[in-house]
């Protein structure tokens, strides 16, 4: 599992990349709302702005990490954002994405330095 | 994360709000805590069902003292389009300070306490509020500013039966009356009133006894503490304006919907009509109407409209009718919740407006304020 510096994490699941939010992420979101997924079958380039989650707090973005295309989101989270609370991690993941290059992967932190990195 | 706490003031609470793993944020000049462990939605939803206890010791508590009661009150009538000579003793009012065009300078509770005033005011405006009764009051009025007690609310429908294990009397009270009453060893100003919509109480307590009095009730199974997330959208629910949002040096009382808090003796044809800053404004706007007028939104879809977001009356083209000013996601209500300034002519219960979130125009309709029944004692 690799972390990026916006607090999502990316796990290769054969020759696609699940993408979600780190439980940190969530904790300091505080409840979540409302989650917009993008459309499937849509070219994303790394850093493109891809979900909208609202909390009880604020809006943010979620960006897409690497170059590719989302095949498949988690419609589950538009009906209960809870999910994102609850299992940040594991069920609630928000899409995947099929990348175009994987060796962008490199540039994201191990648990080890994401640890270190949210101190 | 804690919050960078710098130089801002810290309520009597403030150790307990650490021992109770309190999320401490700056506000208005204070570090408070923004949420406990329990998370912003369940504490609002266990405020609606059962208690909640809030610190809002970082707002302004004064005591006006003068020859008598009345004689105070007819010198704060001159601040203020309420009633409050004829304010019965022991009773709690809303009110607040306009200025010269008409615009509201904050908002406040005040109560006939006998022999003087008590008058709470919001805790970013305190220092101006004070100033401006201090210069139109003194010196035949005192200004006396509190700064030896903490004040905290207990609220939701355990909140009576919570605080008369401590005090049986508090039963006794209805909506907006005041009491002093023994809690814990010391005598503490007691009214039945609040900033959620629910029935509940709001206790100036001295500092000396504030930490002792929480965790009195905290140990109760049905009292939990609540941070400013859940007071902003109890209030929201409850269709209450938060000063700086929906109201502020530019709204007339009229438009944002408070002429019920003008009494009929203050406006026109009254016994003591106009007689406080900007009441030409304020009395023509009630005599003629106004532009626009603050309404209750409902936004159809999950996404919450937030302060700011521009209103419009059709799906494309146009430009706004209004905005958004205090809006987030509603817990009770269940889906995004929102109120904000439309024209006149959009503000009927039951008007299909659209709120223009990230680009795209979404569905909102118009609501009857509250956005959820209150729930007081009268």
């Amino acid at each position: 599992m690799k972390f990026t510096e916006e607090h999502e994490w990316l796990r290769v699941e054969g020759d696609l990349v699940v993408v979600g939010i780190t439980a940190h992420a969530a904790e300091q979101l505080g409840d979540i709302v409302f989650v917009e997924l993008p459309e499937t079958e849509t070219e994303v380039s790394k850093d493109d702005e891809v979900c909208v989650i609202e909390s009880v707090k604020a809006a943010s973005d979620i960006l897409a990490p690497l170059d590719g295309e989302i095949v498949e989101v988690n419609d589950a989270l538009v009906d209960e954002p809870g999910k994102v609370n609850e299992d940040p991690i594991g069920d609630a993941w928000f899409f995947k994405i099929k990348p175009a290059d994987l060796s962008q992967m490199d540039d994201y932190m191990d648990e080890a330095a994401y640890n270190d990195f949210i101190g | 994360m804690m919050a960078e706490t710098g130089d801002l003031k810290h309520t009597p609470l403030f150790d307990l709000h650490a021992e109770l793993g309190g999320k401490m944020v700056p506000f208005a000049g204070y570090s408070m805590p923004v949420q406990y462990p329990l998370g912003v939605m369940k504490e609002h939803l266990h405020c609606r069902a059962q208690a909640g206890l809030f610190d809002v010791s970082h707002m302004g508590q004064v005591i006006l003292r003068g020859e008598s009661y009345d004689a105070v009150a007819r010198g704060f009538e001159t601040l203020v389009p309420v009633d409050a000579v004829g304010l019965p003793e022991n009773k709690q009012r809303y009110g607040f300070f306009t200025n010269q065009d008409g615009g509201i300078e904050d908002d406040l509770m005040f109560a006939n306490r006998g022999n003087h005033m008590f008058v709470v005011v919001n805790a970013a405006c305190k220092d101006a509020d004070i100033a401006h009764m201090k210069a139109a009051l003194e010196p035949a009025v005192t200004v006396e500013v509190i700064t030896d007690r903490a004040l905290v609310a207990l609220q939701g429908p355990a909140a009576e039966a919570a605080l008369a294990r401590l005090a049986p009397t508090v039963v006794e009270m209805s909506f907006m009356d005041v009491a002093d009453v023994e809690l814990v060893g010391a005598t503490c100003w007691v009214s039945r009133s609040g900033y959620t919509g629910e029935d509940g109480y709001e206790i100036s307590v001295p500092e000396s006894h504030a930490e002792k009095l929480c965790r009195a009730l905290l140990d109760m199974d049905e009292v939990e503490p609540i941070g400013l997330g859940a007071r902003d959208s109890l209030r929201l629910e409850a269709g209450l304006c938060l000063y700086g949002n929906d109201i502020d040096a530019t709204t007339n009382p009229i438009e944002a919907g408070l002429t019920w808090a003008i009494q009929k003796v203050r406006r026109a044809g009254g016994e003591r009509e106009g007689g406080f800053p900007g009441a030409s404004h304020v009395l023509s706007a009630l005599a003629e109407g106004v532009a626009q007028k603050r309404v209750g939104l409902l936004p159809d879809g999950r996404a919450p409209m937030r302060a700011g977001t521009p209103i419009f009356a059709a799906a494309d083209g146009g430009d706004p009718i209004g905005s958004v000013t205090s809006g987030g996601f509603g817990p009770s209500v269940n889906s995004p919740v929102a109120m904000g300034y439309v024209g006149s002519s959009y503000a009927a219960v039951g008007t299909e407006l659209f709120g223009e979130v990230r680009g795209k125009r979404m569905p909102v309709k118009v609501a009857k304020l509250p956005l959820v029944p209150a729930n007081f004692k009268r």
